[in-house]
Formats: C-alpha cells, sequence, structure tokens
C-alpha cells in the first residue's frame, strides 16, 4: 500500500493544500510518496520533501507541466501512479480538473471533495451543496479521490526525504495553453488565509469593496464576496465564496452586507469563528454567526478599521 | 458541427434538500425536479453556436428512467432539435454515466459536446472529464467563453485565482461554468413546439457497459448544524469579545 499525492503549487511556491492533504493520506495508511509535476519546480519539490509523513518526492520538470494541462498531467499521474493503492489530489480547480481523467483511464470511480477519512477506503464527502454529508466505502482496487484541503489540518515538518526525478514527458497535441490572467495581490489567497472578509450586495458598489481594504490590511485578511455582489459585477468572480466559488474555512470569517443564502453559507460555514454584520437583524447569516452586528457597514467598517 | 449536450434530471435548486428518516439518501418523493443548472447553460451555449451559424444540430441525451424525459423536453424547448433518453432505473456513477456518453459520442460523432461542470446533487465534477479521458479527446472545464476557432475552440476556464485561455483542436468537451452564458426562458410556442421534436429512446443494457458501481454509500446524514451566537451592541464589543473571548485577532 502506497499512496500518491499529486502537490499542489503554482510553480514558484507550493500552496498549503499540499500539507493538509498529506495530513488525510497519513489517516488512509501507507507510504505517502508526493508528485511535484511543473516546471522548474525542484525547490517546491524539496519544499514538499519537508512535509511530515513524506517518504519520497518524484519531480517531474518539463514545460509541458507548467500550466497543468489535464491532458498531459493525467497521463503523467498514470505512468507515475502505476502501482499505487491511493491517489491524491487537491479538490481545486487543478485537481479537479485532470483527476476525473485518471480514475476514467483506471476504470475505477472517483471520490469527490473528502472531508474525512474513516479508514483506507471509506471517506466522507458533502453532497447537495453540503446540505447531506454521504459515507461512501470505494472497492476499487485504486482509489482516486480529490481532497477538499481546507477539512484537513496541515501537516508538521521533518528532515527532508528523498527527491527523485521522473524523467517523463506527456504533451498532447490536442490541447495548447493560449494565456492566463491571474488576479494581482499582496493579500494571502482565500483558500488559504487565517482571516477572511467578505462583501455581498450590502456593499452597493465595487468601490466601496475599498472599505474591506483597510481592516483585511490589518488582519492579514483575504478579501471574498458573495454571489450576488459577483453577479452584480462588483467584484471578479475568483474572489467569490459559496457552493459555486471557494470553500473556505479561516479561523475567523467575516461577512459584511451579506444575508446568508444557502448557497453563501456552504462556502464558509466551517469556519472557527463567523462574525455578521449587516443592518437586517432578521437576515439569515445571523443564525449561523458567532457574533451579529446589526448596523449600517458604512458607519461600523470604518470604525472597526480604527480600533483594530 | 453538430454539438452534443448531455443533461441530468435533479432536484429543483430552490428546494431545501432533506435527508430521508433511514438516513440513507436525500428524500426525493414528491419534490420539484429540474434541469440540472449547469446543463441548462450547456443547452444555452450550444443554441446559441447554431444561432450564430456554427453549429447545425443540436442533440440532446439525458440517462435516466422515462421522466428524465420531462428535462430533454425542456431542452429542446429552449431550442435543441432533438432528444435521447438511455433508459434505465439504476442509479449510476459518474463512470457508468461517461462510459454510456462515450458510446452516443461514437454513434453521433459530435464535432463539439458541452456539459455541465457538476450537478448540484452529487456534486461530483467529474463526468465532462471522464467522458474526456475515455473518448481520448481535449477538455476545456469550467468554461466562462467558448469560441470556435475554424477546427479549434478556443475556450476561457474559470481557475483559481482567475482565468485560464486553452485552445483544443476538435472535436472537444467543453464543461460549463456559471458565468458562461444566461438560459433564456422557454416561450410557449417553443413549449409546445418541442412535443413534436423527435425523441428516441435507447435502452441503457443495449449498450454493453456494465452500470453496477465499486462505491456504496453507507450513510447519508445531515451536516453539524451550527448554533448562532450572541448579538453584540457595538465594534468595541465585537473587537473585545474576538481579542478576549474567540482570540482570533
Amino acid at each position: 500500500m502506497a499512496i500518491l499525492v499529486y502537490a499542489e503549487h503554482d510553480n514558484a511556491h507550493l500552496k498549503s493544500e499540499t500539507s493538509k492533504m498529506i495530513n488525510a493520506a497519513g489517516q488512509m495508511g501507507g507510504d505517502i510518496h508526493v508528485l511535484v509535476a511543473g516546471e522548474n519546480c525542484q525547490a517546491i519539490a524539496e519544499d514538499a520533501a519537508k512535509i511530515a509523513g513524506v517518504q519520497k518526492v518524484i519531480v517531474a520538470d518539463a514545460a509541458a507541466y507548467k500550466d497543468q494541462l489535464a491532458e498531459n498531467i493525467a497521463d503523467l499521474v498514470l505512468e507515475v501512479g502505476e502501482g499505487y493503492s491511493h491517489i491524491l489530489a487537491a479538490a481545486t480547480t487543478t485537481g479537479k480538473n485532470f483527476m476525473p481523467r485518471v480514475a476514467a483511464l483506471l476504470d475505477v470511480a472517483q471520490i469527490s471533495d473528502i472531508i474525512a477519512v474513516e479508514s483506507g477506503d471509506t471517506f466522507v464527502r458533502p453532497i447537495y451543496a453540503g446540505n447531506a454529508i454521504a459515507t461512501v466505502q470505494s472497492e476499487d482496487n485504486v482509489k482516486v479521490i480529490t481532497v477538499r484541503a481546507s477539512a484537513f489540518d496541515a501537516s508538521a515538518e521533518q528532515d527532508a526525504a528523498p527527491v527523485e526525478a521522473s524523467g517523463s514527458v506527456i504533451e498532447s497535441a490536442k490541447s495548447e495553453f493560449v494565456s492566463q490572467e491571474l488576479t494581482e495581490s499582496e493579500r494571502p489567497e482565500l483558500t488559504a488565509a487565517d482571516v477572511i472578509i467578505s462583501g455581498g450586495r450590502g456593499m452597493q458598489n465595487g468601490d466601496n469593496f475599498a472599505l474591506l481594504n483597510g481592516i483585511a490590511d490589518k488582519l492579514g485578511a483575504a478579501i471574498g464576496a458573495s454571489r450576488a455582489a459577483v453577479d452584480a459585477g462588483f467584484v471578479p468572480n475568483d474572489m467569490q465564496v459559496g457552493q459555486t466559488g471557494k470553500i473556505v474555512a479561516p479561523q475567523l470569517y467575516i461577512a459584511v452586507g451579506i444575508s446568508g443564502a444557502i448557497q453563501h453559507l456552504a462556502g464558509m460555514k466551517d469556519s472557527k469563528v463567523i462574525v455578521a454584520i449587516n443592518k437586517d437583524e432578521e437576515a439569515p447569516i445571523f443564525q449561523v454567526a458567532d457574533y451579529g452586528l446589526v448596523g449600517d457597514l458604512f458607519e461600523v467598517l470604518p470604525e472597526l478599521e480604527s480600533s483594530l | 458541427m453538430k454539438v452534443l449536450v448531455p443533461v441530468k434530471r435533479v432536484i429543483d435548486y430552490n428546494v431545501k434538500v432533506r435527508v430521508n428518516a433511514e438516513n440513507t439518501a436525500v428524500d426525493l418523493t414528491n419534490t420539484k425536479m429540474s434541469i440540472n443548472p449547469f446543463c441548462e447553460i450547456a443547452v444555452e451555449e450550444a443554441v446559441r453556436l447554431k444561432e450564430k451559424g456554427t453549429a447545425t444540430e443540436v442533440v440532446v441525451v439525458s440517462i435516466g428512467d422515462k421522466s428524465c424525459q420531462e428535462q430533454i423536453r425542456t431542452a429542446l424547448a429552449l431550442g435543441a432539435d432533438r432528444g435521447i433518453q438511455i433508459d434505465t432505473d439504476v442509479n449510476l456513477d459518474s463512470l457508468q454515466v461517461a462510459k454510456l456518453l462515450a458510446k452516443v459520442v461514437e454513434e453521433e460523432e459530435p464535432g463539439l459536446v458541452i456539459l455541465g461542470k457538476q450537478s448540484i446533487d452529487s456534486d461530483n465534477n467529474q463526468t465532462g472529464q471522464m467522458l474526456a479521458a475515455l473518448c481520448g479527446l481535449p477538455q476545456g472545464t469550467f468554461a466562462s467563453e467558448v469560441a470556435i476557432e475554424g477546427d479549434a475552440v478556443s475556450v476561457t476556464r474559470e481557475v483559481d485565482g482567475g482565468l485560464q485561455t486553452v485552445k483544443l483542436a476538435l472535436p472537444a468537451i467543453v464543461t460549463t461554468d456559471l458565468r458562461l452564458n444566461e438560459p433564456r426562458y422557454a416561450s410557449l410556442p417553443n413549449i409546445m413546439k418541442a412535443k413534436r421534436k423527435p425523441l428516441a429512446v435507447k435502452s441503457a443494457a443495449d449498450f454493453g457497459v456494465a452500470l453496477e458501481s465499486k462505491v456504496k454509500v453507507l450513510k447519508v446524514t445531515p451536516p453539524a448544524e451550527r448554533q448562532g451566537g450572541i448579538k453584540v451592541a457595538d465594534v468595541a464589543e465585537l473587537v473585545d469579545k474576538l481579542k478576549t473571548e474567540a482570540k482570533v485577532i
């Protein structure tokens, strides 16, 4: 029994999802190997080798893997993953993209978005937008799994495990990377942040999201938004927290001008502490908030910023 | 170019989900069922390609018992040309669905297959990618923009942190994200017209695909309820609570 974990990274940094997946892998039982695929990613492989529990890191360094195209990565994972009992990737847009290809080509089911491990073959995952929780058991000989990293703690550190190179280069002729527009931000990413402050329709327009900046700076927080704010065109979609956006579970989540639609709650209700600021005291967000403050956000936000 | 659009019948997204008393599944008795929202976006995109003259025919396929014909008719009312129902009572996993769809792709030879990125019941986000792998085709998942350029398709994808654009050789598989388009409402005349559009029924058993799943659902439970907390009077009290009680700042 050995488990292959596909490392989440952006060719510059190893992402925190990897360490959390290794924690999940540790609960399944078996040696843990990490596959790092990308371009110029040797340093990332060395970081992965220092995550407690990792016995070996395999690095596939080639231009073909830089953009994480599903066609190339899936075939690489199939090649490197031969003989493993479990193959894990993060339930990010990268993992969700290539892992079902791996499962289909292995002729096994994929268990998506697990939030807990009961044993080596039994896992817990949300269905119906988190409105029901299913416990499922896989009888497939290889378990192909995507992990909701926010549901697991990060692993500790260790002395570096060995790093091996995989010479494999797989490049599909049918799919080609054209361009990428990533939102530039000095702030932490939503899925990795310890503190998140999110705005909803109550922010009234995109400019008012600037009111969140000062608070975010002081708390080292990421800034998110509800789907209503995204649909209204206030902010880009990659800020969306919710069932159709990012699923987060920070230590502190501050919801500002967000009513608390089910689809938003599905994305943040596992946060440790939830604060709601809303002028409507009947807003459903108060039913899940640890601390609710009824008030006009345009008065509350500046006051909050100056008192931090 | 022919466009194939697989669609799924799911619980309507406005219905509150309840787990059954036996804790084995979500209770679907007498609940309103609809076309999966992401599938509806896929139908709309295919119909728009036809209206632009890029697509010549839009074929909709759904897998399930007779009741899923309702969702096929919905898609036909939105502008699809004909439907295929693959009849089965078995509750299929994504892999089995993808295998059946791969057979349909083999038969119909579409230039493009557009699917929803996930269904709002099982939330798997697998079928399109599995279909692409089984057919040996390239994929553009979580699409927010689709443009046909000769014998290729350019797909702008919603990825964590922004947007990524890929170019795929046709035939290809595309899965839809929410912002790809806003589906139209079917007009009454189109709903009437849809009733006369062709709908072929095929038995899943005739496709030679093993339908049983290796994944067993042991139990389904409601999520842990989060208890509401307290209301604070002002910002000062809030900051104090966060510092001294919750200790998160």
